[in-house]
């Protein structure tokens, strides 16, 4: 017979303003083995811990319930509590009575019915709980970081720098990322490859640090300290060891007509190319859907010039495989597609540019050679108007909902990059607010106002309408003179919101990391750790987790950075105790519940059981506790009921099941 | 094939070309225009007032004529298209509009915006098919250059109106490619012309036309086309007879070889 204490949580007036918490105290008292009920202000607080401690001694209490907020939030803190108290953990439930039921009704009556039954549920529960020790595993020492751009870049060589191992996988032929597309960086105006190649140079050069690039994740099994990662790395038909990188065959390639991605298709390249001049490694790779000697089996150009003889068609993709402790999630942004903008005549006129576009062309490296011109004509713009939010804070489902964060200051930058080097052209700004939370960033902003003259709309832009005679008419809003402007313009720049890579959504399924509807990873809680995911030894770094600058995407990464050092640090782990098993003697090896197991965890053995006196061979399920993440979905498929799950056993779910129909 | 169809009123006075090349194209394409026995007036212009159902009545009766005859509903006007797609869409999806209108009509079988109700361009382009209309094309239109109007009340709202992309259609490009000539795309396509506004703003509806007709001269349009007989009134009225506007359908039974027997009838 269970001894049970209830603690009931005020949480200030969180709880205690909708529910009434003395009543479901007393209430818990007509419950099956409660020995002792109260309520407190605040249980999670040092004074409500003490008096869950001191009850559990005084009272030799065997179990506990806490009803307060989402076992999310303090299931930890109170099984630590009670742990300290002599109370094995895993006898202590919460009752969620304020994420369930507070935070969701307002009538006092109805809810604090509602709470007396999630009581009674927990209360139902505990009392079939047993005690649970949890296993340990290993950590092994060696950290994965998911893409390599600056956010990734800085993960790596903080977790090298302490000391641990860490790969890089980069999907393209280069890290860099989309820093290394940019021109310069706000709010100091120095330029982005100034800064980012030394990092580059130096994470490529760390003893610690190993890079794949041209490769991507395949697979992902395992748990925290103990993921086996599949990194696919793409053939890349060049020799690494052999190349020199000195760019012969690039300039040679007779196929230079592929758009080029890093100069967002700009101006072409060749089918073997390397991104930029400055990439790593410096390394080409030859696309094969534009070579023609893959193509057309004539040609084979590069390797007659290559001196090294780097060059190898007959390269095959190579699957490593590798061990990791911990996995850091670097993936960034893309800019979204602007088909459901066509009011702003992007894909009408060449002379309507995104501000990544605006980037390469400012960019000395770019297709302009870093000359501002019209792409239509290569005519020097006198009138330059630039459209804010395109795409982002969108009420309706063209754009996305959240505000890309960066574009305010982005073209805040461009327009005074304008205004400096080019002082005959005009720039105009279309905004709904200009948004500059961020050291020094206000004072950035105003310097383009007031210093450089760039002239600020307050409004929205309805359309871009070209000209016969190549210009551009913007028609938009003033709202504060409150009339419709209709102005020329020779060149449009459309600050289009940002979004998470489209591979995150592949790259979370494998690594069972949740992401929002925006496809953004979710951390773990959104003011108290943000650098984690909720899936144990996964973490975020950069946009992946939400829109961010370079000063905020390089805070976060060495902040994940130190997340997975302390990860790492530890040589075990302790496991969580709440596990599938089979029941043998109930279990018929039909397989379903290894179908369903997202985990693997679950294989079968042909064993001799003993079946009340009947000896006989059978093919039975075993769960493998080290790869069992509790999710339950074996137990409710399994159609004998052999599957059960420590901690949410059958009995104990149907006993809360009854309590809240009693 | 046969179609229910709904001509309304402007097709029996002002626009009879519209409707006269239309059911010529149609017979000749191989599909049936069957007029709605009885029908009334559209109304025009999609009553917006949410508070009341007698306005969409008309609307609701022609649609629950072509359920009942178990055929989709062809539109060949703007206007009527509009307004038809629009309490169509009320009647599926607006619970108290549905219910009012059921009270009053008292059908035998209450009507849920069950009909399927098309633009003559979408039967073209979704039932025919270009590509086979360009099969069917014995007189190409080889050589014009053609801006397509389109105006806005095929186009928007888009969610219900569900015809092309509002801010970049297409329809009518694919239309004129289909026979046999060349669409100049101008971006004042898809731009309003006014509307009855030119029958108490005369100057503003001037305004707004000699946009249109500009940038499509400008761009190198030979002549303009719509399906809209309002547009085609402010077009004409607006610019002088500036640039040549007619009704798709006559250039599609033009390209078809059947419009002789419409203008010799």
């Amino acid at each position: 017979m269970q001894r049970i204490g209830v603690f009931v949580c005020h949480c200030g007036t969180n709880i205690a303003a909708t529910v009434d918490v003395a009543k479901v105290a007393e209430m818990a008292l007509n419950e099956q083995g409660v020995v002792h009920a109260e309520d407190y202000q605040y249980m999670c607080s040092e004074a409500g811990q003490a008096k869950i401690q001191a009850a559990i001694k005084e009272k030799n209490l065997t179990g506990i319930v806490v009803c307060s907020c989402s076992p999310r939030m303090h299931e930890t803190t109170f099984r630590e509590a009670a742990e300290r108290a002599g109370l094995n953990p895993y006898m202590v439930e919460i009752a969620n009575i304020r994420e369930h039921c507070s935070w969701i009704h307002k009538d006092v009556e109805e809810a604090t019915k509602k709470a007396v039954i999630l009581m009674r549920a927990a209360v139902a529960k505990v009392n079939l709980n047993a005690p649970l020790k949890p296993g340990e595993s290993r950590v092994t020492k060696r950290a994965l970081v998911i893409g390599g751009g600056i956010a990734g870049i800085q993960t790596a060589l903080d977790i090298a720098d302490a000391g641990y191992k860490v790969d890089i996988v980069e999907k393209t032929p280069s890290i860099g990322g989309r820093m290394s597309q940019l021109d310069k960086t706000f709010p100091t105006l120095d330029c982005s490859a100034c800064i980012l190649t030394p990092k580059m140079v130096e994470v490529n050069k760390h003893e610690n640090v190993t890079i794949y690039t041209y490769s991507e994740v395949e697979k992902v099994s395992g748990f925290v300290g103990d993921f086996t990662v599949d990194i696919r790395k793409k053939a890349r038909s060049v020799d690494m060891d052999k190349c020199t990188g000195c760019g012969v065959c690039q300039e040679k390639c007779p196929s230079k007509k592929t758009l080029s991605e890093f100069n967002r298709g700009l101006n072409t390249r060749s089918a073997i190319y390397t991104p930029f001049a400055q990439a790593i490694p410096n390394v080409p790779v030859i696309d094969r859907d534009s070579c023609m000697k893959f193509q057309t089996g004539k040609c084979g150009v590069c390797s007659k010039v290559c001196q090294a003889g780097a060059i190898d068609y007959e390269q095959q993709d190579e699957i490593i495989t590798e061990k990791y402790g911990a996995i850091v999630v670097a993936t960034g942004f893309d800019m979204i597609k602007l088909d459901n903008y066509d009011e702003y005549a992007y894909s009408q006129s060449p002379d309507v540019i995104t501000s990544l576009e605006l980037e390469r062309v400012m960019n000395a490296a770019g297709p302009t050679k870093g000359h501002l011109e019209r792409l239509s004509d290569g005519k020097a713009p006198k009138e330059m108007v630039f459209i804010q939010c395109v795409g982002s804070r969108c009420s309706d489902d063209r754009g996305k909902s959240y505000c890309s964060k960066i574009c305010c200051m982005y073209t805040a930058k461009h327009a005074m990059l304008i205004r400096d080097k080019y002082p005959d052209v005009n720039v105009t700004v279309f905004y709904i607010d200009v948004r500059t939370p961020g050291k020094n960033f206000d004072e950035f902003y105003r310097r383009a106002v007031e210093d450089y003259g760039v002239n600020y709309i307050k409004g929205q832009v309805g359309k871009v309408i070209p000209q016969p005679d190549g210009k551009l008419l913007v028609r938009g809003v003033d709202l504060i003179d409150n009339k419709q402007i209709l102005k020329e313009a020779d060149m449009v720049v459309l600050a289009a919101a940002i979004e998470p890579n489209p591979d995150v959504r592949k790259i979370a399924t494998m690594l069972t990391a949740s992401i929002d509807t925006n496809n953004f990873l979710t951390e773990a809680h959104a003011k108290l750790r943000p650098v984690e995911s909720p899936t144990a030894g996964i973490f975020l770094s950069g946009v992946c987790q939400g829109p961010k600058d370079i000063p905020e995407t390089v805070s976060q990464a060495g902040a994940a950075a130190v997340k997975a050092i302390g990860l790492l640090a530890k040589d075990k782990l302790m496991t969580n105790p709440c596990t599938a098993h089979s029941d043998e003697l109930m279990c018929n090896g039909c397989s379903q519940c290894a179908n369903v197991c997202p985990y693997g965890a679950i294989s079968y053995e042909v064993k001799e059981i003993n079946d009340h006196g009947v000896r006989e061979t059978r093919r039975v399920a075993v769960v493998n506790n080290a790869l069992c993440q509790g999710c339950g979905a074996c137990t409710v498929t399994c159609p004998s009921g052999a599957m059960d799950l420590q901690g949410f056993s059958n009995r104990q779910i149907l006993a809360e099941v009854d309590a809240i129909c009693r | 094939m046969k179609y229910s169809y709904y001509p309304g009123c402007t097709l029996k006075n002002k626009a009879k070309d519209l409707d006269a090349y239309a059911r010529a194209s149609a017979r000749a394409l191989g599909f049936e225009l069957e007029e709605i026995e009885n029908w009334q007036c559209c109304g025009g212009v999609y009553p917006l007032g949410s508070d009341e159902i007698a306005t969409k009545l008309s609307s609701v009766r022609v649609l629950n004529e072509a359920k009942e005859k178990g055929q989709s509903l062809i539109t060949l006007c703007s206007a009527c298209h509009h307004v038809i797609k629009r309490v169509n869409d009320d009647m599926k999806n607006v619970e108290d509009i549905r219910t009012r209108a059921n009270n009053y009509m008292q059908l035998e079988e209450p009507y849920a915006g069950e009909t399927e109700v098309l633009h003559f361009l979408e039967v073209l382009r979704d039932v025919v098919g270009f590509d086979k209309l360009r099969e069917k094309v014995t007189n190409p239109l080889t050589g014009k250059k053609i801006g397509a109007y389109y105006g806005c009340l095929l186009l928007r709202p888009g969610k219900i109106l569900e015809f092309d992309n509002p801010e970049n259609p297409k329809i009518l490009e694919d239309f004129i490619r289909a026979i046999g000539a060349e669409p100049v795309i101008y971006p004042y396509r898809n731009e309003c012309c006014g509307g009855y506004i030119s029958l108490k703003e005369g100057e503003i509806a001037k305004d707004m036309c000699g946009n249109i007709v500009d940038s499509a001269e400008g761009f190198g349009a030979q002549m303009l086309i719509t399906a809209c007989p309002l547009c085609m009134y402010n077009l004409k009225k607006s610019t002088d007879e500036a640039l040549p506007v007619i009704y798709f359908t006559e250039l599609l039974a033009e390209a078809l070889g059947v419009k002789g027997e419409v203008d010799n009838a």
